[in-house]
């Protein structure tokens, strides 16, 4: 890759970074829905400890599910709205380089924050401590798949009606895997199998994501401005 | 070269009609004569007695719904390949068929499950996989339905289906592994009778009769879809007005 | 050395254009009118390469802009309908990442200049007006001599008098060293182009 390319690429993810930074309200909205979520379950089973400390990690991954789900709206919906997506897709980089440089920046400023909050949502689980870095890195490594898949049905979605719950019913099915690695990892920790194996699929997860999502959300980044 | 040929709704118009009909005429007594094997000749199962016999519409209706996902992806990769039109089309006429057969599977999955487990539906890998399945299918027809755009329906619709294609094997086997987690017993799973040569032929007459009838539908929606997109054209013009 | 043939457009099942063939060679100047609807920016679109065309195709130097898709992109300067200016940034940082994006560098003096020009102030975009947001967006115009075709659509919305003096002498200032320009516009601009293209 020439240093145009490499240029345009950090252009892309500081800006985005900046956008994120000078919109401190939707990021900090799309945490306080996780942790929103995370107080309901609760609320609706009950509170004995034995039975939280069970649900833990499937209610956290759930949270973080649908908070990911929340932030995809403004990976794409802004640039699209003022025109500034056009100049992207006529930018000098290839553009399956730029997106990643979005889903990355778009994970920074919406996944990796979950990462650092989980642990609170943790404790009022009471999740005995041995498992939060297990939960933080199965969160650390799922998070970026969640915000890869869920960039192409951010972008399919563009500028359409349906909006969000559109967006929802495309991404939920596809984001099962990761729930099901992710939850499955802390869950199999806790019985005592270690969860190394889950977490080494999910790592793969990561890996063909990076390598093949880009693909799909420039094509579906192209089909949307038409 | 043939194949380019027919590629065009105007010539692929009255062919799609004869072959429907026959499709049709071929799929009615196959599905009638399954059926009746199913149910009234094939033995009766030693551990399951006669609940079973559910499984010979559920077990093809399965196998349809994930058969007919692939078909959908292939055309919607051609599609998008080599830009013709007949591809976006047939793609769209096959979700609502493999949304059905998902819808039937299902369904008679949950009839099986009542009188063999107790329970209207259990969390059972199969069905859990099924379900995720018609979450596929729906979300691939709300995406087409959204947008207003033929062109760009198809399109976008192509582009979810291929990345689902891609999906599908990793929620199949993540399911399974779930499954596995959480219910190591292996009674709560809805087991197969082990497939007797008696059972197993009717299963493939109705697997047969149920492809026959999906090619009949499929065809007469292409036949529907095309009336509908080329009713400027010059060639339907002529042909209403004989 | 921008050649179209054959071009054919159809939306929201209305066909716009067909058969429409134009060129464009160095110092030349191609104005699009026609009233609105009918199907200006589409083929602007379809010239930069946004849009397919549902028939015909566009060449830039002989070659099919679909098969250079970045190497043509690096070639052309595009500036739609709505200003691509971020309301939560300043012009000055809008146009620093628009022409990095680009693929070019220009030292942050010449962007100030160039916004100077404009009479752009520097406060966060949300806070200008439409004509304010619009000369922003035009002042990346100062910086892309270099860049042959400039594919303009509607680019005199919205601006005074002063503002359209500006922008013609930059057409006219591009043109003269050899670059090509292409816009639409419902109005007469008051500017000679060297062709003019009358669409529906």
């Amino acid at each position: 890759m020439g240093s145009v390319e490499m240029r345009a690429l950090r252009c892309v993810l500081w800006r985005d970074l900046l956008l994120a930074l000078r919109r401190r309200g939707d990021v900090a909205t799309a945490l306080l829905f996780f942790v929103i979520v995370a107080s309901l379950f609760p609320l609706g089973v009950g509170a004995q400890p034995n039975l939280l400390r069970e649900i833990a990690p499937g209610v956290i991954w759930v949270a973080a599910l649908l908070s990911s789900l929340l932030s995809l709206r403004r990976l794409f919906e802004s640039d699209h709205a003022d025109g500034t997506l056009e100049q992207i897709l006529l930018g000098a980089a290839p553009l399956g380089v730029v997106v990643l440089a979005k889903a990355v920046a778009h994970w920074l400023a919406a996944g990796l924050p979950l990462v650092a909050i989980a642990p609170v949502i943790a404790l009022q689980y009471d999740l005995p401590a041995v498992l939060y870095p297990v939960l933080a890195l199965s969160l650390a490594l799922g998070t970026p798949v969640l915000s890869l898949i869920g960039a192409i049905g951010a972008a399919l979605t563009l500028g359409l009606r349906g909006g969000g719950v559109l967006l929802a019913l495309l991404v939920l099915p596809l984001y099962v895997p990761v729930l099901i690695l992710g939850a499955g990892a802390v869950e199999m920790s806790a019985a005592g199998s270690g969860g190394e194996a889950q977490l080494l699929l999910l790592a793969a997860a990561l890996v063909f994501a990076a390598a093949f999502a880009p693909w799909a959300i420039a094509a579906a980044l192209r089909i949307s401005s038409e | 070269m043939r194949w380019f040929w027919y590629a065009s709704p105007q010539t692929f118009f009255p062919l799609a009609g004869r072959i429907a009909l026959w499709c049709g005429l071929a799929a009615v007594p196959l599905a009638l004569a399954g059926l009746y094997v199913g149910f009234f000749v094939a033995p009766t199962d030693a551990q399951q007695g006669e609940a079973y016999r559910i499984i010979f519409i559920h077990v093809p209706a399965a196998w349809m719904s994930m058969f007919l996902y692939v078909v959908m992806a292939f055309w919607a990769a051609i599609g998008l390949a080599f830009n013709t039109r007949l591809s976006g089309m047939m793609a769209a006429a096959i979700a609502p068929t493999g949304a059905l057969f998902t819808f039937i599977a299902l369904w008679t999955g949950s009839l099986w499950g009542k009188p063999t487990w107790g329970t209207w539906w259990v969390w059972d890998a199969r069905l859990t996989s099924e379900l995720i399945l018609l979450f596929l299918y729906a979300g691939v027809m709300a995406l087409r339905a959204s947008i207003d755009d033929r062109d760009r329906a198809d399109r976008a619709a192509a582009v979810l289906a291929i990345v689902g294609v891609v999906n599908l094997p990793v929620i199949h086997y993540s399911v399974y592994w779930w499954n596995t987690l959480h219910q190591p017993a292996t009674l709560t799973k809805l087991g197969k009778p082990s497939m007797a040569g008696d059972m197993l032929w009717p299963l493939l007459v109705m697997l047969l009769g149920f492809t026959l009838y999906f090619g009949a539908v499929l065809l007469m929606r292409l036949r529907a879809e095309i009336l509908r997109r080329e009713r400027d054209a010059a060639w339907l013009r002529a042909g209403l007005a004989r | 050395m921008l050649e179209a043939a054959g071009l054919e457009c159809v939306r929201q099942q209305r066909k716009l254009f067909s058969g429409l063939s134009l060129a464009l060679g160095a110092g030349e100047s191609l104005r699009v009118a026609g009233a609105n609807g009918s199907g200006k920016t589409s083929l602007l679109r379809i010239l930069c390469g946004l849009l397919p065309p549902d028939a015909g195709e566009v060449r830039w130097k002989g070659e099919g802009i679909r098969s250079l898709r970045e190497e043509y992109a690096r070639q052309i300067v595009y500036l739609g309908h709505a200003p691509a200016v971020k309301d939560e940034l300043t012009p000055e940082e809008n146009l620093g990442i628009g022409l990095q994006l680009a693929g070019t560098h220009v030292p942050p003096d010449s962007i100030r200049d160039a916004l100077a020009r404009f009479q752009v102030p520097n406060s966060f975009v949300k806070r200008l007006s439409q004509g304010q947001k619009r000369r922003a967006a035009l002042a990346r115009l100062c910086l892309s001599g270099s860049v042959p075709l400039w594919l303009l659509d509607e680019p005199f919305t919205a601006l005074d008098v002063q503002g359209i003096g500006l922008l013609k002498e930059l057409i006219e200032t591009h043109t003269r060293r050899g670059g090509m320009v292409a816009f639409t516009t419902h109005q007469d601009p008051g500017i000679a182009a060297s062709r003019v293209l009358e669409l529906g």
